[in-house]
């Protein structure tokens, strides 16, 4: 006995396109994170330690396209160049634009209402650009970060939890897995870069922030109570609970990755699995200490690459179809 | 808001008698307008404007910046027409489109009405959109124009008359289902108490139309919407109905060609498609068959067409009888295969290429309109009236090089619609373009798409040239005088 119902096929052209809106939609959360935590973060230090600002630059991976148009790193440059320029792939206001062309040209495939929050995001972007922002940052940052979890439980609540939705959420949990390791990347070498700082209350405050910017403080606070270093560190790179967790997200990604496939978990059918597969267990059975020994920029250097390897792959697997690969032709 | 002050300026309107008397079957959506308290009207066009931004629902205007996007221009003030009236239009359009079909797989077989000489051949084979990759071809059921959105206008004499058939890809139809949606909100009283036909079906009918011509019968085809992409003008009712139809919307390159049969290229490997309807003109559909430099196309598709493996709809070719020279003939296609007198008549037809119709429509330029046989959408026309002396010399010039591509109408004293202007209600000239579906039998939508000249005194209602539209109300039935009647 066959239930009525058939397996809709999706097209690769519409998997990529709801792949990449939902890694745009996680992006530009993300870098609205950056935003408002930096402006709370030097608003907690003492003068003496001056504005930084380039950090979070860094944290995008963007240094050079900066530096080459804006030069110096003020807050009015970075917030410019983050949140509303055009000529940024990965500013806010790119990054929505993007994903809504993506949206759109999927409109039938995702549902109506997620469809209206992103155009409702898109339009509070195009608004807010024309603004001078300085007192509203705050607001903004904020806005755009519900706006961002508003989609997710739009998409969480109102599409069907098939093919097409996996491809989102692989999207966006491998996008926050980058992200987060990004993150932990800039604050260990370039926002402390001296020895004498460590455990100093300015150094508390930076850690504190880090786990801000991932709204994990108080879930952190639940798991360790003091805030050490090496203790972050485990909690953003190797929680198993944490949803901004880089073990949490791989986790997440190779779920969504074998409900796409239909291969059993711990199984692997394309290179996409293979390789997801295994950073997944050397996360599950990984411990803090070698890693930092080792040395910890190293290490997401690493994960990065191998991140983005798994994206290739998932483009070979689902959304570079070549005739030839059809040789079972439906 | 009150009509009170409202003038109907000598044209035939929809809504007022002559004398400024209501008809019958509008009265109580006036009294409910006129019962809103002070700004309630403009209220709900303010909130129904956002609605339909926060939506998306907008169209990209050619020519115009990357992202231009605008919402398309729509009125709350509906258009009703009587239930007696409807009956007309209606089984006019089953005429009409089954007397096309008939023409055109007489064209593509054995030009039977050409042999007879009631048409002369020379004007059907020379028109651009006559296809000769098309000849003796059999698309399934022998159906050639399964979505028709024919253009009709009301003239100062209160007839309809048939515009033009658009047999191509005609759009629209989504306005039809969004502005429904806008006005049940809106208006939820007066729907109950005049009892307006819904419109809601057409998606149903039109999937069933599109699954009744799969080749070989096929008991569950797949079927697809084939679009240009997220730039196309109708972009936005692509996708509406792929969504509301559950099917999947494809662009070329998705599609592929293989052994003969078409395949979309999916996550799992390539999958079967047996029937598309297609968005894209002729001429992008197969870079193989019409123009080799189309990117929107997919190189194949014809063959696979032509052998039976695919149905398209609409069919390619079937624009042969869009072209304005030939549409003049419709009412002969009529009496020639249907033996019947047309029920709707045309707009009197000037065609150039006669001698006599040349020299009248040369001296007449100020009054007429003129028309490119092969253009649509508001593209290449003259507003005789509107015009300026340059334009008419540059018209002249092109109908003496030309003849075979020009026709000319009389200016139509288009019907008006009350039309919110600012804070009052001001006439605005309206056609209507119902949308007729050919698959097993005929179904015309109920209503159909009234496009207003928004821009006072125009008489252009096209979308690309500043239209807006407006939802339309069939009612179900007659109206007395006295009012409501179940």
């Amino acid at each position: 006995m066959t239930n009525s119902y058939q397996r809709r096929p999706l097209l690769s052209r519409v998997a990529e396109s709801v792949y990449w809106m939902g890694r745009y939609i996680e992006r530009a959360e993300n870098v609205a994170r950056f935003i408002d935590v930096n402006q709370n973060l030097m608003l907690d230090l003492p003068s003496g330690f001056g504005q930084q600002w380039q950090p979070i630059v860094d944290t995008t991976g963007d240094r050079p396209a900066f530096l080459e148009r804006y030069g110096e790193a003020t807050k009015a440059n970075v917030v410019q160049f983050l949140a509303f320029d055009t000529e940024n792939p990965n500013s806010i206001y790119s990054c929505v634009t993007a994903a809504r062309e993506n949206a759109r040209s999927v409109r039938e495939t995702i549902s109506s209402e997620m469809w209206e929050q992103i155009n409702s995001l898109y339009l509070l972007i195009a608004m807010e650009s024309r603004k001078n922002l300085d007192e509203g940052l705050p607001q903004f940052c904020r806005e755009v970060r519900m706006a961002c979890h508003l989609f997710t439980g739009i998409k969480h609540s109102t599409m069907s939890h098939n093919e097409a939705w996996h491809f989102i959420r692989l999207g966006t949990s491998l996008e926050r897995a980058d992200k987060t390791t990004r993150i932990l990347d800039v604050k260990y070498f370039i926002l402390l870069p001296s020895v004498a700082d460590v455990g100093t209350p300015y150094d508390d405050i930076q850690w504190s922030a880090v786990l801000k910017s991932v709204s994990g403080f108080e879930m952190y606070r639940k798991c360790y109570g003091r805030i050490a270093p090496e203790r972050v560190v485990e909690f953003l790179l190797l929680d198993g609970e944490f949803p901004r967790a880089v073990r949490y997200c791989i986790g997440l990604a190779d779920n969504s990755l074998h409900a796409i496939t239909g291969t059993r978990l711990g199984a692997f059918s394309c290179a996409t699995e293979q390789r997801l597969g295994l950073l997944r267990s050397e996360l599950d059975y990984a411990h803090v200490d070698p890693i930092l020994q080792a040395g910890l920029h190293e290490f997401f250097d690493g994960l990065q690459a191998r991140m983005n390897t798994i994206d290739e792959c998932v483009r070979g697997d689902f959304f570079a179809q070549k005739i030839a690969q059809g040789a079972g032709l439906a | 808001m009150h009509f009170s002050e409202y003038d109907t300026q000598g044209f035939y309107d929809e809504m007022f008698e002559a004398g400024g008397k209501p008809r019958p079957h509008v009265r109580l959506l006036i009294e409910t307008v006129e019962s809103l308290s002070d700004g309630h009207l403009l209220r709900y066009k303010h909130a129904a404007e956002r609605l339909l931004l926060q939506m998306g629902i907008t169209f990209n205007v050619y020519g115009d910046s990357a992202g231009a996007e605008r919402i398309f221009p729509f009125d709350l003030i509906p258009r009703i027409i009587a239930a007696g009236e409807w009956d007309h239009i209606e089984r006019g359009l089953k005429q009409r489109v089954h007397a096309l079909n008939c023409f055109i797989d007489d064209i593509y077989h054995d030009q039977k009405i050409l042999a007879n000489g009631v048409i002369p051949r020379d004007v059907v084979l020379s028109a651009t959109s006559y296809r000769k990759q098309c000849q003796g071809l059999n698309p399934p059921r022998r159906v050639w124009c399964h979505v028709t959105g024919t253009d009709l206008v009301r003239g100062g004499d209160g007839r309809y008359y048939v515009l033009e058939d658009n047999l191509r890809v005609p759009s629209g139809v989504s306005y039809v289902l969004e502005n429904r949606e806008v006005l049940k909100r809106i208006f939820p009283a007066v729907f109950e108490g005049l009892s307006v036909r819904p419109v809601a079906a057409y998606t149903s009918r039109l999937l069933e139309t599109l699954e009744s011509i799969a080749p070989m019968a096929l008991s569950n085809p797949r079927v697809v919407l084939l679009t240009p992409g997220i730039y196309n003008s109708a972009y936005f009712e692509h996708s509406f109905l792929a969504q509301q139809m559950g099917i999947q919307l494809v662009e070329g390159r998705d599609l592929v060609v293989e052994g003969g049969d078409v395949f979309m290229r999916t996550t799992k490997g390539m999958e079967r498609v047996d029937v598309i309807y297609r968005r894209i003109d002729d001429d992008f559909l197969d870079p193989e068959a019409f123009r080799p430099d189309s990117l929107l196309g997919v190189p194949g598709l014809m063959s696979a067409y032509q052998n039976g493996r695919v149905a398209l709809a609409n069919a390619p070719g079937n624009g042969v009888a869009d072209d304005k020279v030939i549409y003049a003939y419709v009412p002969e296609m009529i009496r020639y295969y249907e033996g019947e007198e047309p029920i709707l008549p045309n707009v009197p037809t000037y065609l150039c290429w006669r001698g006599d119709d040349r020299a009248y429509v040369l001296e007449h330029l100020a009054e007429l309109v003129v028309k490119t046989a092969n253009e649509s959408g508001g593209y290449g026309m003259l507003v005789g009236p509107h015009s300026t002396a340059a334009e008419r010399e540059e018209f002249a010039r092109r109908i003496e090089a030309q003849p075979r591509n020009y026709i000319a109408q009389p200016t139509l004293a288009l019907s008006r619609v009350p039309t919110i202007v600012d804070d009052h209600f001001e006439g605005r000239h309206v056609d209507l373009r119902p949308y007729v579906l050919c698959g097993k039998d005929i179904y015309v939508v109920p209503g159909g798409l009234t496009r207003v000249a928004m821009k006072k005194g125009s008489l252009v209602v096209n979308s690309s040239q500043g239209g807006g539209s407006k939802d339309t109300w069939v009612l179900a039935y007659p109206q007395s005088a006295g009012g409501q009647q179940q």
